[in-house]
């Protein structure tokens, strides 16, 4: 389903670009909820063509983190975020339009949203945002996103019925395609194969993998085996600190800067 | 091993108790509304014609009909929507779904459950000196439709605004999350999953509109007209101000005529909760989460 403007786009070996600069730059980032730190003193740098995997038990900052990334701030008042977060080298702050910066960051949360629209709104909803109005243009970019996110075969004869109705597992991928129908240059996901059976999660998986030469994700997951498969780097997260950052193999062979994180990613708490 | 103990037994009864307390008030809600729509049917029924309905009275109110008096709360209603429910579904949306909470906000929510609670003589007076006086408008349609627009503003608002919140915060999340604008996600997703209560809410309005005196008897409403309201500048006679003025103000009036037009008010009022309550079933059919 590749077309040949993406293939082009895309060319080059995929991979991440760790000799560009970072996509995403983040310094000394804290996050409060009315006054309750979640997270803090975090820095880290995520490189363009990078799966980045976030691990960490619950309560670690993981959610919040990505919240941060997309400047979700601005639908809860209890949340503040300090410290800086810049994307393309413009720190999120700056831009004017956030409407344009949340456009360009896909989000995915662990629990699906299957707007009240038709399956076919949905993943034309944000194709639509952004001026597209062909039909067959439209329906291009509906089949693909649907087949990226392995639910065409499901849904391609009931297109015209409504997304919040398909079970979860359903509701789920039709979220990661509308994700994907923003053409993000910035994938965000956060558990998202909680409500998927084993056997999709493995076909996201692989289409997760060949994404990575169009654009840059950030997965948090709990699945720990599940950053191991996919992130080219991974961040171990705990109670609201960045404990350390290391290449994914390194931190799944031993190699670990900190104790605890091989302790977390061999199982003894969290 | 499954025999019942002690407590088993005990909350059995606190249950059964429970549940016939609250099955008596049940039925006490039910008994005076009986009571009244039946001895209307009986005293009144009788009066209803198709002369009654559609002629206007005569002899000093002693006979004929209400055809001035229905065309007229036709009138008020319509005006006092078409005056009150734009300002109040966007004053709904703007506090749902764009006012920060700050001290403005809940200044002006305080605000609005208060005028909800000012009664509606007040409200008569009010409307009194503002449109009757200050904007010139004499005792008029505009004028009674108008007070009677403010008095129920509250009630599309707090209407308006319960079924705009009544729509998850996750679809507004999810469409600010594509770069969707707040105007762009209300349009798209919180108001067509929203209009049912918002519909609902207006049509309770106009059963209220419908039945109130106080608010009109000032500003627009007479007692007697022999022909029916051209324009909003008109005054205008009203069914629940002819059913006050024939039951207490004019002389000789048969007690059938006074129950007729009771009955007629309050089945107007009645078909409004009707068609309101068979269109929210009709669309919670289409509910799409």
């Amino acid at each position: 389903m590749v077309d040949a403007d993406r293939a082009a786009r895309s060319s080059g070996a995929p991979g991440p670009r760790y000799d560009e600069p970072p996509i995403v730059e983040v310094r000394d980032l804290a996050i409060s909820y009315g006054g309750a730190p979640a997270l803090r003193d975090v820095s880290l740098d995520i490189h363009r063509h990078e799966i980045f995997g976030i691990i960490g038990p619950a309560n670690s900052g993981k959610t919040s983190f990505l919240r941060a990334l997309n400047r979700m701030e601005a639908f809860n008042a209890a949340m503040q975020v300090g410290g800086s977060i810049r994307i393309n080298g413009k720190d999120v702050r700056d831009w004017r339009n956030e409407y344009a910066l949340r456009s360009r960051i896909g989000v995915v949360f662990p629990l699906p949203v299957g707007l009240p629209l038709t399956v076919y709104e949905n993943v034309a909803f944000s194709p639509r945002l952004r001026g597209v109005r062909k039909r067959a243009d439209l329906d291009e970019v509906v089949e693909r996103c649907l087949t990226r996110a392995a639910l065409w075969d499901e849904v391609k004869d009931r297109l015209d019925s409504l997304g919040s109705l398909l079970s979860g597992g359903q509701q789920q991928r039709l979220t990661i395609a509308r994700a994907l129908s923003q053409e993000p240059e910035l994938l965000l996901l956060d558990e998202f194969s909680i409500a998927v059976d084993p056997v999709t999660t493995m076909r996201i998986e692989d289409v997760l993998k060949e994404l990575r030469s169009e654009l840059t994700i950030v997965l948090v997951t709990n699945l720990v085996q599940q950053a191991r498969r996919l992130a080219d780097r991974t961040a171990f997260f705990l109670m609201g600190e960045l404990v350390e950052i290391g290449a994914t193999e390194d931190l799944f062979e031993g190699r670990v800067a900190d104790r605890r994180t091989a302790g977390y990613i061999e199982g003894r708490y969290g | 091993m499954f025999a019942a103990t002690r407590l088993n037994r005990r909350s059995y009864r606190n249950q059964g108790v429970a549940k016939a307390v609250f099955f008596l008030m049940t039925v006490a809600l039910v008994i005076p509304v009986l009571l009244i729509v039946g001895t209307l049917v009986v005293k009144g029924g009788p009066a209803i014609s198709w002369e009654f309905l559609f002629s206007p009275p005569r002899d000093n109110m002693t006979a004929g009909g209400i055809l001035p008096a229905l065309v007229g709360t036709v009138w008020l209603v319509v005006v006092a929507l078409l005056a009150s429910v734009p300002v109040g579904v966007a004053a709904a949306v703007y506090l749902s779904e764009y006012a920060p909470d700050n001290l403005l906000t809940r200044a002006i929510n305080l605000a609005i459950i208060n005028l909800a609670g000012v009664p509606s003589i007040v409200h008569a007076l009010f409307g009194v000196g503002a449109f009757v006086y200050f904007f010139n408008m004499k005792q008029s349609i505009l004028a009674a439709s108008l007070t009677l627009a403010v008095m129920t503003l509250p009630v599309v608002i707090v209407a308006t605004r319960e079924s705009l919140q009544a729509v998850p915060q996750a679809f507004r999340e999810a469409c600010w999350n594509m770069g969707a604008t707040r105007w762009q996600t209300i349009r798209k997703v919180v108001l067509p999953n929203s209009i049912s209560g918002i519909l609902t809410g207006v049509i309770l309005e106009v059963s209220r509109t419908a039945g109130e005196t106080a608010p009109i008897m000032f500003t627009g409403a007479t007692a007697f007209l022999a022909f029916l309201p051209e324009s909003v500048f008109d005054q205008t006679m009203a069914m629940s101000y002819h059913l006050y003025y024939i039951a207490t103000q004019a002389p000789d009036v048969p007690e059938e005529l006074t129950f007729g037009v009771a009955l007629v008010l309050i089945a107007i009022v009645l078909l409004m909760n009707a068609v309101s309550i068979g269109f929210r079933i009709y669309l919670r059919g289409l509910k799409k989460w």
